[in-house]
């Protein structure tokens, strides 16, 4: 039986849907207490006063702590990076009397039940000096600096160095196109909200002892970044993740309830749990407001000859955020004369945060964008412009080929399946009743990495598999992945295997981004399972009674559930056997799968998409709707095409988002995000989804991982938006550059 | 969330004499809004007086040929009674048009009138916000204001304009172009309330949504019996397309004789601090023909001495073309 490729449904699907799944502020322990943060009101300043002497008159209020009583926590930034950190000195919560951006928790209300630490939280009083601040990116445009470089820089890299002459290069070319986009910042908004739950365990020789179970991307992430602010160790520290209600990235770093339940647990010597409300879901990490400027000339072919592609981004005054926006394009088009600049503006906000293909949406819709606009200037049709300069290696990465790209094969499968030869090209000729149709497309690219991850697999004395790692699932799949990948690899019925994750009992693993999971972890779930192959093999040989006796490893196969010789399949010993011979005891392996970076290295490693989409535009009261999109996705192997088409589907369904409604909107004059609720900030329901239709092209990557399978969080998102705005541009002839397209972006 | 305690009567004089009994109480029917307002710090009760035990339900036949609605019947009880989809199919579009089903399910219609304003300022309590602390001043005004007023919000002589927060219902669209009546009692007994008057621009108490006096209580909403059920419409232009406050909505409802408009009540909502009407402006349309010609002169004259404050500008013209395109969809015939 093989589980790999196949459309196993979610292992954790009954789960989810009966309630049995628990999230982080669902854990219940006898004694818990609340905490409620209290949130700051302005921008930029000092708290002069805090007085809580009203909340701490109820009976039932434990304390409120704030920077004037908080206890004494690590004293160097260092302890206070987790794994996703950027360069800079990383935030601490009720550090000092300093206000660094509207939002910031000024104070935590601990209570013995929710309700009262709420009402409490309304009655302390908080008084400021404000200074100026500056939020406005725009106002600030010519004041672009240089980044810091990190580590973070090391996985997300800077610009290459310019390449030819691009200005000269742009002023001889016969055609060329020029835009300028601006992008508002978004806030994640998981389904989920922040919050952690920390049971104080008592104290065994003086220590105290926590099980944390908290909202993240990665359980070990939380641990270290505890064990290091409190001055802890590792073993009195344990998290647990087993389920997260969304991330989108928001959960790669602690975010400050974290911080908060830890401290008040340990200063408390109690239970405490800290939950975020929606409104504070908007005071921490975003994807942060970004303005670039898109060149290209291209000679009458179509040839493009030059390319410049600027960005500049909003951080905040305390860590330098990077994304990588205008790399892309040059990943995407092998021009010989280009320049790519990014650059940053601190601003009074909190550091952004990675969101859901960070950078990749925001770059993909500039150059996008782009290539449709010089495809009308050309006479050319978009998707020939495209295979006319189709890259086969990749410049910024000093030349390197593209590990797989199949690419092509995504712009055939797509425009056959959306009907894209039948396009009329002309802007606004085309009409469904009184509405105007559009068809648009647009190329995506991600990267498709992988990092290092361990895992343990346990062979139980009835025959059951249990193979762990400290991974987290968001709802990408990641059990039911890992499931099939372990049945398979031990050649098990998938009945009999369980895999888990979530825990820093398990083995490390890092934290759930970059679409690098399901390569990176599978890789671990796969080598941990041929590791117990070979135990199993050995323990079964052992005896001189043995058919196995003489046999060498590779003369075994595994397969239903049995180990059997390959030539001679009816000599065979089922698991369950062969385990009964380590003396009652179960059988278990702990692995560790690195990735081997000098020949990862000679290779570019993406995944490609063509996004495909109609709208329709209803031109008097300014409505867009997506009607129908088409997404073909080179990814690798696919481990489950049903779990990846829901993966697909939902980066489809986040760039109608990004395209067409989500905004955070700040209010300059308070340096304020002002729509912080689900009714104000908007994101697609129901009624604004039709026809989403995902294809996946055969693509063979031996050089990626053992797997041959790439991740594929971010790559449905990449190409979408683009493609709504190139369909709107046809639909309506009028080019709009910044997003959302909103009612009166269309119409004025 | 401050502490309440939580009383569930069962007769209307009983919740009277509790609103009596306790100046800070307030009437609780599905809570849909109340809820979040007593979360978010703004509302602030000591006590709450469940409705929904009052004999406020259900929906009958007036003599007069028109229908009442209860005021405990639940918006989608409402939206989907055989009576009203059959003679008012416009309040039930307009209805159906507003929240999510679980939110109808919950929510009632005496509650809808007293839905609060979607203002951002109004709902971060630590932004100025006339509407909530009277005197604070208004953020919105110079500040985000892509859902706010677009008319009515001139101030007095004295004093400049105080807020420009709209009113978020879409069922009261559907009512005031109706002409509904809006039946309260209150220690000095009942009395009826035309619908254009019961809720109120803002002038310079804009704390004050509506004209209901303190310890008074909506029983009922009347529905006269022209339900214009051959032509009509409710348009809603929004941000998405369900689940979203209207930018801009127009309820039309039209009475026609061939071509010819005999009767005409055009209502908007998101455009100010009351849903909007203009009996002038429908007045230019009766006895006339339906040509988007007048469309747009009733557009234009609707939208008369509107003020944009930024944001919300675009909703000026928005609201033209949405005027136009629903008096359009409601010409042409609708059973």
């Amino acid at each position: 039986m093989t589980y790999i490729g196949q459309p196993v449904k979610r292992v954790d699907g009954r789960d989810k849907v009966t309630g049995k799944a628990k999230y982080a502020a669902e854990f219940n322990v006898p004694d818990l207490t609340y905490g409620y943060v209290i949130s700051g009101t302005i921008a930029k300043g000092k708290i002069t006063r805090i007085d809580s002497s009203k909340a701490l008159a109820l009976p039932g209020v434990l304390t409120v702590f704030t920077h004037e009583n908080r206890p004494h926590t690590a004293w160097f930034d260092m302890s206070y990076k987790d794994q996703d950190a950027p360069p800079g000195s990383p935030f601490r919560p009720l550090h000092d009397a300093k206000i660094k951006y509207s939002g910031q928790p000024v104070a935590l209300v601990v209570a013995e039940t929710f309700e009262l630490a709420r009402y409490a939280a309304s009655l302390v009083e908080v008084s400021y000096d404000e200074e100026t601040h500056e939020t406005d990116l725009e106002a600030h445009l010519s004041e672009g600096r240089e980044p810091s470089i990190g580590m973070a820089t090391l996985i997300k890299p800077l610009p290459p160095k310019p390449r030819g002459d691009a200005d000269a290069a742009m002023a001889q070319a016969p055609v060329s196109i020029k835009a300028h986009h601006v992008h508002g910042p978004q806030h994640h908004n998981p389904m989920e909200m922040f919050g952690t739950t920390v049971v104080y365990e008592g104290e065994k020789k003086g220590k105290p002892y926590f099980t944390i179970y908290d909202k993240t991307q990665g359980a070990p992430n939380s641990q270290l970044y505890v064990k290091q602010i409190f001055g802890l160790s590792l073993d009195q520290v344990r998290v647990i993740s087993p389920y997260v209600g969304g991330g989108f990235g928001s959960g790669l770093r602690p975010q400050y309830q974290l911080f908060l339940a830890v401290m008040a647990a340990k200063e408390l010597k109690r239970s405490v749990r800290v939950t975020l409300t929606r409104q504070q879901m908007f005071t921490f990490g975003h994807r942060p407001q970004t303005v670039q400027d898109v060149e290209l000339g291209a000679a009458a072919d179509g040839t493009i000859t030059a390319l410049k592609h600027g960005a500049i981004a909003a951080t905040s005054q305390f860590e330098d955020y990077t994304e990588v926006v205008v790399n892309w394009s040059g990943m995407l088009y092998d021009v010989p004369d280009a320049t790519l600049e990014y650059k940053l503006k601190s601003l009074d906000l909190y550091s952004p945060l990675d969101m859901r293909a960070p950078g990749g949406v925001t770059g993909d819709h500039a150059i996008e964008t782009a290539m449709d606009a010089l495809a009308y200037e050309l006479n050319m049709d978009p998707v020939e412009l495209r295979l006319k300069n189709y890259s086969e290696k990749d410049w910024t990465e000093d030349d390197k080929p593209f590990s797989s790209k199949e690419l092509r094969e995504c712009f055939r499968q797509g425009a056959e399946r959306f009907g894209w030869a039948s396009r009329n090209p002309e802007p606004r000729a085309t009409k469904r009743g009184d509405v105007l149709v559009g068809w648009g497309m647009a190329t995506g690219i991600w990267d498709a990495s992988r990092m290092f991850a361990r895992a343990e697999a346990l062979l139980t004395v009835n025959g059951k598999l249990r193979v762990s790692s400290a991974t987290a699932d968001i709802g990408t799949g990641t059990y039911t992945i890992m499931t099939q990948i372990a049945a398979d690899t031990m050649g098990m019925p998938i009945e009999d295997v369980i895999f888990r994750l979530g825990d820093t009992d398990m083995p490390m693993a890092p934290i759930q981004g970059g679409s690098w999971t399901a390569s990176t972890v599978g890789s671990a779930v796969k080598q941990v399972c041929e590791d117990l192959k070979k135990t199993l093999f050995k323990l079964a040989r052992k005896s001189s009674q043995s058919p196995f006796h003489n046999a060498d490893f590779k003369e075994v196969i595994f397969r239903n559930g049995q180990m059997a010789l390959r030539e001679n399949p009816s000599i065979a010993m089922s698991l369950t056997d062969i385990v009964s011979l380590n003396g009652g005891r179960a059988v278990s392996e702990t692995s560790t799968s690195m990735p081997n970076p000098l020949e990862l290295k000679k290779y570019s490693r993406h995944t490609h998409s063509a996004a495909f989409v109609e709208v329709e535009v209803d031109e008097d009261l300014g409505t867009v709707t997506v009607t129908r999109a088409v997404s073909a996705i080179a990814a690798g192997k696919i481990l489950n095409p049903r779990t990846a088409r829901s993966q697909i589907i939902g980066g489809m369904v986040w760039g109608i988002s990004h395209a067409l409604q989500e905004d955070s909107k700040m209010d300059h004059r308070y340096g304020r995000f002002m729509n912080h609720n689900l009714a104000e900030y908007h994101m697609p329901v129901c009624a604004d989804i039709h026809d989403l239709d995902v294809i996946f092209v055969e693509e063979h990557d031996e050089i990626v991982n053992p797997l041959g399978a790439k991740g594929i969080g971010e790559i449905g998102l990449v190409a979408m938006p683009a493609a709504i705005a190139n369909a709107v541009f046809h639909a309506t002839g009028k080019r709009i550059y910044d997003l959302p397209i909103t009612i009166d972006r269309v119409l004025y | 969330m401050n502490p309440f305690t939580y009383a569930r009567p069962d007769s209307v004089d009983s919740a009277l004499d509790e609103l009596k009994a306790q100046p800070n109480a307030r009437l609780i029917g599905g809570g849909t809004n109340l809820i979040d307002l007593m979360k978010e710090n703004i509302e602030h009760p000591t006590r709450l007086v469940d409705v929904n035990r009052l004999p406020l339900g259900g929906i009958s036949e007036l003599p007069d040929g028109g229908l009442r609605l209860g005021a405990t019947v639940t918006n989608a009880e409402t939206a989907y009674n055989a009576l009203v989809t059959a003679r008012y199919p416009l309040l039930s579009e307009t209805i159906l048009a507003g929240a999510s089903p679980q939110l109808r399910n919950m929510a009632t219609n005496g509650g809808n009138l007293f839905q609060r304003t979607r203002c951002y300022y109004f709902y971060d309590t630590a932004m100025p916000c006339n509407k909530r602390e009277p005197g604070s001043g208004c953020a919105a005004i110079g500040g985000y204001n892509r859902i706010h007023a677009i008319l009515g919000t001139e101030g007095s002589e004295n004093q400049p304009t105080a807020c420009i927060a709209t009113y978020p219902s879409d069922m009261a669209v559907a009512l005031a172009a109706l002409e509904a009546v809006v039946q309260v009692t209150g220690s000095n007994g009942e009395r009826s309330i035309a619908f254009a008057d019961f809720h109120r621009l803002p002038g310079n108490e804009p704390w004050r949504d509506n004209t209901l006096e303190p310890g008074e209580i909506v029983t009922s909403i009347d529905l006269p019996a022209k339900g214009f059920n051959q032509h009509h419409t409710y348009l809603k232009l929004r941000d998405r397309a369900s689940y979203a406050f209207a930018l801009v909505s127009v309820a039309v409802g039209l009475e026609m004789e061939g071509n010819s408009v005999t009767d005409a009540r055009i209502a908007l909502g998101g455009v100010a601090h009351k849903p909007w009407r203009k009996p002038e402006a429908e007045q230019l349309l009766i006895g006339r023909e339906a040509t988007p010609d007048n469309f747009r002169l009733v557009a234009e004259n609707l939208l008369a001495g509107a003020k944009g404050y930024g944001h919300n500008t675009f909703k000026i013209d928005l609201a033209k073309r949405a005027i136009i395109r629903a008096l359009g969809e409601a010409m042409r015939s609708k059973v």
